[in-house]
């Protein structure tokens, strides 16, 4: 069942992100463990620009307290893995 | 938890986007943008100039969703012009709206009745014209010290326009409210990209609905409202912030119950107490935080940036001034820190909602000079020295205070 609905919420970040309008701008977020579900998930609702434009201020406590945000707030689909994954990639590569 | 119902939602909206009414970038990208000093590094770096269709280039913080402000040279004039007023959205789905099928469906609880109006309906209601200032609560945001989360404006999130439309009060008026009416409610034809998102509905109180001022406009400058900025019609809510000004209003509900939700609370929301608002959104007031409802007093020195170069000897400084509707009053300056103040000569009113433009004319020593501006209104009320720093970076109306290098 877990992996059903991992499968399930990879599809449909992929089925959200891949209508992607032709002249978005590319924007390249620092390489780093736990990009590809930022890309994958974060990038799904908004431009990853919203991401250098939170940044350098925010301690590993914000970058998770905004991912909370975007789960409980927002509804984003975001697995509790990759929610970890995701505020540990901002606290190390965009946090202060 | 995520339904294949809800994937395929997620997918339509995402294709609705793909055709929808998506900015086309022009190809003439400008590089590199005149960010206001004192934002975060991260958008200073990331923020460029970019051309919207129909659009002078703007700042561009984000694109999906879009937020665009506007550079300080468009702020030369009391009115700014279509082409320069800056783009603000909550929510990526933003569909082409088409004018001949658009309605705005009027009812709710709290009305008498219900009805749907289209824009010919609109427009043969009696018109009101009014020259306002629409201001993103957010504005100034990036200048947050220290910073806090959000789209990190600089000064740009701003614009003032003559609005044409009806009043919100005569379209109320043909459903009639309930005396248990306490809020107005509406919402916008854009939405969310995956629809578990929270879709960006808002309220005002009654009182405030039934305002002379409070307009459904469908002309900005004299010509149609342009579509990043809400066409065919928005909300007009003179003196209050632009989280009122709904875009693309497609409904008003009239409610005998506070309007809940995300949007309502906890955004857009300021501490009890810290600021001098005189409006109140008393049925969503709680212990601790009120709605942001009217514009603090402010002033930008729009003439000339932080650090510019100024000739030796006489020189002029412009700006504009605006606040919550009471009305400019005055503006001072001071070219020693603050210790004396000089009264700044107000340019042409064009009513209590505009920018106010204004001027001061000065003589500049070789060297490093300051400039400082505070604006005054009707009621009183002055610019803060110092931050009155919250949560969510609201109201920055502190006094600029610009080095003007004279060689």
């Amino acid at each position: 069942m877990r992996a059903i609905a991992f499968a399930v919420i990879v599809a449909a970040a992929a089925l959200v992100a891949l209508p992607a309008l032709a002249d978005e701008p590319t924007i390249q977020l620092k390489t780093g463990p736990g990009l590809d579900k930022v890309e994958g998930n974060c990038g799904a609702c908004h431009s990853l620009v919203y991401i250098q434009m939170n940044s350098p201020f925010l301690n590993a406590a914000g970058w998770n307290a905004e991912v909370t945000k975007m789960i409980k707030a927002f509804g984003a689909p975001i697995s509790d893995g990759d929610a970890k994954d995701i505020a540990a990639y901002l606290a190390a590569n965009y946090g202060t | 938890m995520l339904t294949r119902r809800s994937v395929l939602g997620a997918a339509g909206a995402g294709l609705a986007l793909a055709g929808g009414g998506w900015p086309k970038l022009s190809d003439s990208r400008a590089a590199g943008a005149p960010v206001t000093p004192g934002v975060p590094a991260g958008i200073a770096d990331a923020a460029t100039l970019e051309t919207l269709p129909g659009k002078k280039p703007l700042i561009r913080l984000a694109y999906r969703p879009p937020n665009y402000e506007s550079p300080l040279d468009y702020f030369r004039t009391a009115i700014t012009p279509n082409d320069e007023f800056f783009v603000r959205y909550h929510l990526s789905d933003i569909p082409d709206v088409d004018a001949a099928t658009y309605k705005i469906a009027v009812g709710g609880e709290g009305a008498n009745g219900q009805t749907e109006l289209t824009l010919d309906d609109l427009k043969k209601l009696p018109a009101y014209e009014i020259v306002a200032v629409n201001q993103c609560s957010g504005n100034r945001r990036g200048l947050s010290s220290p910073h806090v989360a959000g789209v990190e404006w600089g000064y740009g999130a701003m614009g003032c326009a003559r609005w044409k439309g009806a009043r919100l009060k005569d379209v109320l008026a043909i459903v009639g409210l309930k005396p248990e009416a306490i809020e107005i409610a509406f919402n916008g034809a854009d939405g969310p990209a995956f629809d578990k998102t929270p879709d960006f509905i808002k309220s005002i109180p009654v009182w405030r609905a039934v305002d002379e001022s409070t307009l459904i406009a469908y002309e900005m400058n004299g010509a149609p409202l342009p579509h990043l900025n809400g066409f065919p019609a928005r909300l007009i809510v003179p003196g209050w912030t632009g989280t009122y000004w709904m875009k693309h209003l497609i409904s008003l509900t009239a409610l005998t119950k506070p309007l809940g939700g995300f949007w309502m609370n906890p955004a857009y929301r300021i501490p009890v107490g810290m600021f001098p608002v005189v409006a109140r959104f008393v049925s969503q007031e709680n212990a601790t935080s009120t709605p942001i409802t009217e514009i603090v007093v402010n002033s930008l020195i729009t003439s000339h940036a932080d650090g510019a170069k100024v000739k030796p000897g006489n020189n002029t400084v412009t700006g504009l001034a605006w606040d919550g509707g009471y009305g400019i009053t005055g503006v001072a300056a001071s070219t020693d820190g603050g210790k004396t103040w000089s009264a700044a000569t107000l340019g042409e009113d064009f009513g209590r909602y505009a920018f106010r433009p204004w001027s001061f004319a000065f003589k500049a020593k070789p060297g490093k000079n300051t400039m400082m501006v505070n604006a005054t209104n009707k009621i009183g009320q002055t610019q803060t020295a110092a931050l009155l720093f919250n949560p969510a970076g609201y109201h920055n109306n502190v006094m600029q205070n610009i080095t003007l290098n004279a060689a």
